[in-house]
């Protein structure tokens, strides 16, 4: 038999109303990502920052989702691994730095936060925190704000698989079902909750929880980031249908450690890692871009050499940058400029 | 003016807010076609709607977490917990989200729900339906607490708190609902939160507390100036946080002589820090020791009525404990 040297490779993302720049687009915030975190990671290693919890291995469909949302008006419920999803809804690679360098003008959260904790009122990413799953119910919450002001746009929700076993997930998945709310609840189920692997912490699948609260539930390969946006986009036409939420669950693998504090093959195997490295969302995405004749080495390597151009911008701008004034610490407790923090 | 019962000036003040403005709305569990299992929201959703008056499942922390997203967006929900007791599966809600949103965000966000919660005892409520959990979110710097003791500041305070930018806690006390009956206006009027309320003037001892205990305090030193003739100055915190510094300082001032008194148990109250702010400030100024008069710590009130009239402050308590400290 003979084998062919390639592959003919299928247009998918133009039945999906994708165009070629959309989808070079996608692929440009993916590497810009993981060109961030690659970037965050050697600055903790290098001492010049305190903290970095990654996000590698999840890009494509976290991009893949935010691109089937409308930009411009739905309300974002991010966790702490999205940064490829807060990149494609309008956060900059300065603004990041800014947070992980604590500084004073992070939109974050003004250097309190840790990095990864996002929060950007002009870009409707709303303010999260460290105890999981918070989120759920408040994404429920503007859904429901939605509902009543009769307005057009869904909430966008997502946690790791681990997270999905936090009672806030099950009870505010209930309140959305039961009243057929415009949010859409995305677990990246990354396979690891720090060292827990999933078997340990799902007895079943999480997609299929949903039909215990009366909504659709759609397992996905989060590799995959045409069918990730796919089934996102199906997702919001439900819900501005006034259909209710869809609970999707993207399989995706957690390439990184868990943060910049692990040391993962104290649980892990190199093999495993390896292994699954070859499923690298980012990687298959860039081969589907070449296959099509969108992509070439060539621009691989110009786009590489942009991302460490804006990088290193952003990094000059936030080591640089001021950080906040220790008696800020006492304010914006209340609004009240008269009731500051403080003995 | 009108004669109200203390639960009709709750009722009221969320009617007239809810007429006021449309983003406020009401939800938790059986607000609705009940109208809650105390009658504090009967009528309200025949009025306004499925929608603004939403009953909900059962579970608090999706009432907390939902009506803190739904006041990120810009709307005012007041969610009610059916007892205090319940509130604490919301606690997470309350005290990692609500209370930190705007901080934490930087001034971004912020968070301006009200999360209703009936406290305390005397009703035969046991265990589970009698508690004051007050001293659980006390010390959690971005939350607001109140707790009316009178018809006339439960609704102006309630209004108050719709308005706030800020999360506040409303406690209200279920045995007050239908014992305290005053003269309420019915218009708009709002009582500003983070000031206490004199009660009562008097220049032999001071009195501070919050919610039910001070109607003892207050029929109590009734007696005691007819019968003694020691008058008590009595101050009404109104808001557990942040207190009211100032107001309180003045009142131990006033006499030198200070008794502090609520039903949440003793070790670990609000009482303690009332104590402390008293030291910090006057404590030269003062004539006897700072006492004071809680629930004892135990875990909770017990349903058998000798046992949970042990646990209750009284007049007769109160009474017995202001005459010690007159005469010091």
């Amino acid at each position: 038999m003979e084998s062919q040297d390639t592959v003919e490779t299928i247009n998918r993302h133009k039945q999906l109303g994708l165009s070629d720049g959309q989808v070079i687009d996608m692929y440009r915030y993916m590497l810009l990502a993981r060109k961030y975190d690659e970037r965050s990671l050697l600055l903790q290693r290098a001492g010049k920052i305190n903290f970095h919890v990654s996000g590698i291995g999840q890009e494509a469909g976290q991009v893949a989702a935010a691109f089937a949302l409308d930009r411009q008006n739905d309300y974002f419920l991010p966790y702490y691994r999205d940064y490829a999803f807060v990149l494609s809804v309008g956060m900059t690679t300065r603004e990041l730095m800014l947070s992980v360098f604590a500084k004073a003008e992070d939109p974050n959260s003004g250097g309190r936060q840790m990095p990864g904790h996002f929060g950007s009122k002009r870009l409707r990413i709303v303010t999260g925190s460290s105890p999981v799953t918070t989120q759920v119910p408040h994404a429920v919450g503007f859904a429901l704000a939605a509902k009543m002001q009769k307005k057009k746009f869904v909430s966008f929700v997502t946690f790791g698989e681990g997270s999905s076993n936090q009672g806030d997930f099950h009870e505010a998945c209930n309140f959305a079902g039961v009243n057929k709310l415009p949010v859409i609840i995305m677990c990246q189920n990354n396979q690891y909750a720090i060292s827990i692997p999933a078997h340990k912490q799902l007895g079943g699948k999480v997609s299929d929880r949903a039909l215990g609260y009366g909504f659709p539930g759609v397992r996905v390969d989060g590799n995959d980031p045409l069918e990730v946006y796919r089934v996102v986009k199906e997702a919001r036409e439900r819900a501005l249908a006034g259909e209710g939420p869809t609970l999707i669950e993207a399989m995706m693998y957690r390439l990184s450690p868990h943060s910049t504090s692990d040391n993962d093959l104290a649980y892990r195997t190199k093999e495993e890692v390896d292994e699954n490295w070859k499923k690298d969302g980012v990687a298959g995405f860039r081969n589907y871009l070449i296959g099509l004749g969108l992509w070439s080495d060539e621009q691989e390597q110009d786009l590489i050499a942009e991302c460490n151009l804006e990088l290193k911008a952003a990094i000059e701008y936030a080591d640089n940058a001021p950080f906040p004034k220790p008696e800020d610490t006492l304010l914006h407790v209340y609004s009240d400029s008269d009731l500051k923090g403080g003995a | 003016m009108a004669i109200m019962e203390y639960i009709d000036a709750i009722r009221l003040a969320m009617k007239e807010e809810m007429e006021r403005d449309k983003s406020v709305f009401v939800l938790g569990e059986d607000v609705g076609l009940k109208g809650g299992v105390f009658t504090t929201t009967k009528g309200l959703q025949e009025q306004f709607g499925e929608e603004r008056v939403l009953d909900t499942p059962l579970a608090e922390s999706a009432i907390a977490g939902v009506a803190i997203g739904a006041a990120m967006y810009g709307m005012k929900p007041i969610a009610e917990m059916q007892y205090s007791d319940f509130m604490l599966p919301a606690t997470n809600q309350i005290i990692s989200e609500a209370a930190k949103i705007r901080y934490r965000s930087n001034n971004d966000w912020n968070c301006p729900v009200v999360i209703r919660a009936p406290i305390g005892g005397g009703v035969f409520g046991g265990l589970y339906h009698s508690q004051c959990p007050e001293s659980i979110f006390f010390g959690t710097p971005g939350l607001k607490i109140v707790a009316p003791y009178s018809a006339y500041d439960a609704k102006g305070l309630l209004k108050a708190a719709v308005r706030d930018p800020d999360p506040v806690l409303f406690f209200e006390n279920k045995k007050c609902y239908k014992l305290i009956k005053e003269e309420v206006p019915e218009g708009d009027y709002t009582v500003p939160i983070g000031e206490a309320n004199l009660l009562r003037q008097g220049t032999d001892i001071t009195v501070i507390g919050y919610s039910l205990p001070l109607h003892f305090a207050m029929q109590a030193a009734e007696e005691l100036e007819r019968e003694e003739g020691i008058t008590a100055h009595i101050l009404d915190l109104r808001t557990l946080q942040p207190l009211d510094r100032d107001a309180i300082i003045a009142a131990a001032r006033q006499t030198g002589k200070v008794l502090i008194v609520h039903e949440d148990n003793k070790t670990g109250g609000i009482g303690g820090e009332v104590a402390a702010i008293i030291a910090e400030h006057c404590l030269f100024e003062l004539d006897a020791p700072i006492f004071r008069l809680c629930g004892p710590d135990v875990p909770a009130m017990p349903i058998s009525p000798p046992m949970e009239k042990f646990f209750m402050l009284s007049k007769e308590k109160v009474k017995a404990e202001m005459l010690r400290l007159a005469q010091y």
